[in-house]
């Protein structure tokens, strides 16, 4: 197959080949990381501007690094303390932007669909760094790049994905992507933050940890956002990290060789307890590395400027 | 003088469902002729063969808009969209800007219904003042000056004792109090239905419960006061259930959906359409068809359009940031018809839901019927008209309706208010000015 | 895309003996075959640049390390085509630093795959120098490159395309030239 798609703005509507696809690409790209000169010029000429609602760092840093690699011109623009708080509608700030004549726009929101609806709006190519707790596609094809990294496939792999289920978008655009390639997954969360409905993805739920873990593959810890707490999804930080962190007897339950991942930033001794942060099976920074070389893909893919 | 002739006339609040000859003479009713059309009639004779002649239909859910917010719509366009619709009568809600808590604003519309309007328009006053959810509006100030009803619409009553007050105070003067049913604490910042398609989407949900427990508490309070409660826009199961319940406990209580809640499910958000985001949001199937049998069964009383306008501007945004709610003006008596096809209801039904009743709850003395000496007001309807609603035909100023675009069967070819031609699609059938 | 006129310009046989000769000219220029490194152009290059490994360890019995380059991320042409094809694989597992490196293509046409691929080596180091091996030189230059060693000069039109099939079997490969096909870059 050739790639004709304009944009990523979810895997709800990818095809398993697609997915294959961004991942074959991604290897390619790896490749000039590990060279002394870590830069090909494919993108020379193009701009590819982060357009940032929501505060980020790794995310957007991620993309500027892919950007730059592939000799993009990378430009940052964070609204969060720019004119949306002047009362300029999203539309007319993206419209903005996009007059400078970007390539693809990288747009972050924390409204779910945000960048579905400016993909209508504008003709530049949109790749979703997150749209509130809709999709993170990006996200999710890092991590599927690091499990086929370390487990060379991922059908009939049990994969736990534990925490904030209902706010994540992390989760859903997993669900999407590991889901399509065959992996039976398990939702574990508070029943506050893990809606029954979720059964409808075909993941099994459960609100105990400990049946999520045993016998995985892969666990997922979400990050758990500390001002839910606020609104009283579960009653104290103190409990949910009892209750729904993970720490050594509880991965103990896991396969022999399971691996650890998290989306970061961790909140250590809340969802994942400090020594397994940092253990051998934790794959968390080599998520942050895989995330390098899928998004030099997907930039790469999208600049090929399907009409 | 106006003869419409050979029309299946339909009048739920008489009985009347035969073909016959309707006589309209100084702006009311003059009543039905069998038989041949009368010779010589000196006046203007509308052909209705095949069609049907109805009471001028009455949408006691509309917001105008006026005053305040004039370029979402106002009292002249929102009338002429009535008018196109088949409506004779509409009851507009008190969040203007100002809010109509006062005689003057309320004399404001009426004056200027009078001067612009094509159709009579009733306005509904608010609650409290400043729908602010304090202290009781003047009723009975507000009432004298035109107001035919209380509500807070748009903004739930979160005070019960405030509720039961205004509940008490106005049962004396005989009108009902018409409520938007939400416990906000519980919609929590809800945008869309909780259910799959919310979750699936990863918009805030608001959950049925957050509109069934504010409806069963103004149940109680109705219960416990004797006063007389209308419940706004239903639009979930437990909600219809509730009401049958307080109509089987013989209580004072009436309700109302919209077309769109027995017509579109939460599956319409799909792209994030912010076309189908209005409160209470599309609920799932099981709920839609609740809302069917409730009409059916007539534990629901009339249906309402909730006409919202707004500007292109408050919609074409993120969903969660979009504003609530969809015109309905043209579309909710086609939408209504839709549900005589395959004989779900029966027509007489269709009309009573959309005139009688209406005018019944609201006490619209000379609305919602053609007995003799009601007002001339008359709607007929093409039954198997096939027409697509586009973006042009839109008489609002807004056009936020997801139905546009869509195919639709049956509507009105003429609309007549107190002897004024104020729509009409049938050829040599002028419009008055 | 017509079949024909497809015209056998080499076979198996005749591709065999074309690249024995580039080996012979390799080595002789470069005076054997210490410092040379291989690197085919993917993906039409690799199975070439294999064969004249192959070709001078029977000669100098010498293993001569061998890589490949895409030269996709380095084209002149992204995103012209509306649409993006698969990314190839680099692999040159050594270094090419004061290396004589001798890039090894299927068909020399406009020139702008070599320039690519120059930069792409440019990318991993910094060899001695260039050279330039191609089995067929169908003409149409559009930049100043010229190869270094050529199996074959075909005078072409620019409507004609010059196949070259190197899958399986080395007895199996052979290069054609289709008549009337529609204009194509390199």
């Amino acid at each position: 197959m050739d790639w004709r798609r304009k944009h990523v703005l979810g895997l709800s509507d990818f095809r398993p080949e697609e997915i294959e696809f961004v991942v074959d690409t991604a290897r390619s790209m790896e490749e000039v990381l590990t060279r002394d000169i870590k830069k090909v010029p494919a993108l020379r000429g193009k701009t590819v501007v982060n357009l940032f609602f929501e505060p980020s760092t790794r995310t957007r840093t991620s993309f500027e690094i892919a950007g730059k690699r592939l000799s993009a011109d990378v430009v940052n623009f964070s609204s969060s303390v720019s004119s949306q708080s002047k009362g300029e509608t999203l539309l007319d700030t993206a419209r903005n932007i996009e007059a400078m004549r970007p390539s693809i726009l990288v747009i972050r929101h924390n409204a779910s669909g945000a960048v579905q609806f400016l993909s209508r709006h504008l003709s530049c190519s949109i790749i979703n760094a997150g749209d509130g707790s809709n999709e993170h596609p990006t996200q999710a094809l890092l991590d599927l790049y690091t499990i086929l990294k370390s487990k060379g496939k991922v059908a009939g792999l049990k994969i736990a994905i534990v925490g904030d289920i209902l706010h994540s978008r992390v989760a859903r655009s997993n669900l999407h992507c590991l889901g399509k390639l065959g992996a039976t997954l398990w939702l574990c969360g508070p029943a506050t933050l893990l809606p029954r409905e979720m059964a409808r993805t075909g993941a099994t739920l459960t609100n105990d940890i400990r049946e999520a873990v045993r016998d995985a593959d892969v666990v997922i810890m979400l990050r758990i956002q500390l001002e839910r707490q606020k609104s009283a999804y579960f009653p104290s930080i103190r409990e949910y990290s009892l209750k729904y962190g993970l720490n050594k007897d509880i991965f103990a339950l896991a396969k022999e060789d399971a691996v650890i991942m998290h989306p970061g930033p961790i909140n250590r001794g809340v969802e994942i307890s400090n020594d397994l942060a940092d253990c051998s099976r934790s794959l968390i920074l080599d998520q942050v590395n895989s995330g390098v070389a899928v998004r030099m893909a997907l930039l790469y893919l999208l600049a090929g400027g399907a009409q | 003088m106006m003869l419409i002739q050979g029309g299946r006339i339909i009048d739920p609040a008489s009985g009347r469902d035969e073909v016959g000859h309707l006589v309209l003479k100084d702006g009311m009713v003059e009543g039905v002729l069998q038989g041949d059309p009368p010779a010589g009639f000196d006046g203007r004779i509308v052909d209705a063969g095949g069609k049907w002649v109805v009471p001028g239909l009455v949408d006691m859910h509309v917001h105008l808009r006026d005053p305040g917010y004039e370029w979402k719509e106002d009292i002249r366009t929102g009338t002429a969209a009535a008018a196109a619709g088949g409506f004779a009568s509409v009851a507009c809600m008190a969040n203007t800007q100002p809010v109509n808590d006062s005689p003057e604003v309320t004399k404001y519309i009426l004056e200027k219904a009078r001067r612009e309007g094509s159709a009579d328009v009733f306005p509904v006053a608010a609650v409290s003042r400043g729908l602010e959810g304090k202290e009781m509006t003047d009723f009975a100030e507000v009432a004298e000056a035109g107001a035919v009803a209380f509500s807070d619409d748009g903004k739930y009553i979160a005070n019960p004792l405030l509720m039961r007050r205004a509940m008490e105070y106005a049962r004396p003067f005989g009108f009902p109090i018409l409520v938007h049913s939400e416990d906000r604490d519980l919609t929590a910042g809800g945008a869309a239905n909780e259910g799959w398609t919310a979750i699936r989407m990863g918009i805030p949900g608001a959950p049925g419960a957050a509109e069934e427990v504010a409806i069963a508490r103004d149940i109680l309070i109705a219960r416990q006061t004797g006063g007389r409660l209308h419940l706004q826009h239903i639009s979930t199961k437990m909600g219809v259930e509730l009401l049958r319940m307080a109509k089987k406990a013989g209580l004072s209580v009436t309700g109302e959906t919209a077309p769109h809640y027995f017509t579109l499910t939460d599956a319409a958000l799909e792209g994030y359409d912010t076309n189908a985001k209005m409160n209470p949001p599309l609920r799932g199937e099981e709920d839609r068809m609740a809302i069917l049998e409730g009409l059916r069964d007539g534990t629901i009383d009339a249906i309402a359009s909730d006409h919202a306008p707004h500007d292109a501007f408050v919609k074409e945004c993120e969903f969660a940031a979009a504003a609530n709610g969809i015109i309905g003006l043209q579309t909710s008596l086609t939408l209504t018809l839709g549900l005589a096809e395959g004989g779900k209801i029966a027509p007489s039904r269709i009309v009573e839901l959309l005139s009688a009743a209406p005018a019944r709850i609201l006490s619209l003395r000379g609305k919602g019927t053609l007995a003799r000496g009601a007002d001339a007001d008359v709607a007929v309807i093409d039954p198997a008209a096939e027409w697509e609603f586009r973006a042009q035909d839109v008489r609002s100023k807004s056009k936020n309706s997801p139905f546009l675009g869509w195919k639709l069967r049956g509507r009105a070819v003429l609309t007549v208010c107190r002897g004024f031609v104020r729509h009409s699609t049938i050829e040599g059938v002028e419009a008055d000015a | 895309m017509r079949k024909t006129g497809e015209k056998i310009i080499l076979d198996g046989k005749g591709v065999e003996r074309v690249l024995t000769r580039l080996t012979h000219e390799i080595l002789e220029k470069n005076r054997g075959a210490s410092d040379i490194v291989l690197v085919g152009v993917a993906l039409g290059g690799v199975p070439l640049s294999e064969a004249i490994r192959r070709n001078i360890k029977m000669i100098e019995g010498v293993d001569v390390p061998a890589g490949f380059v895409d030269i996709t991320l380095y084209r002149d042409d992204l995103g012209k085509s509306g649409y993006q094809t698969r990314l190839k694989r680099t692999e040159v597992p050594f270094s090419i630093d004061d290396k004589r490196v001798v890039l090894v293509d299927d068909v020399l046409y406009t020139g702008r795959t070599i320039r690519a691929a120059m930069d792409a080596l440019m990318d991993l180091g910094r060899p001695k120098n260039i050279q330039l091996a191609v089995l067929i030189d169908r003409g149409h230059r559009e930049l100043p490159i010229r190869a270094d060693y050529v199996g074959r000069n075909v005078p072409t039109s620019r409507t004609e395309e010059v196949k070259v099939r190197v899958e399986g079997a080395p007895e199996d490969w052979k290069v054609v030239l289709n008549e009337g096909a529609p204009e194509k870059g390199e």
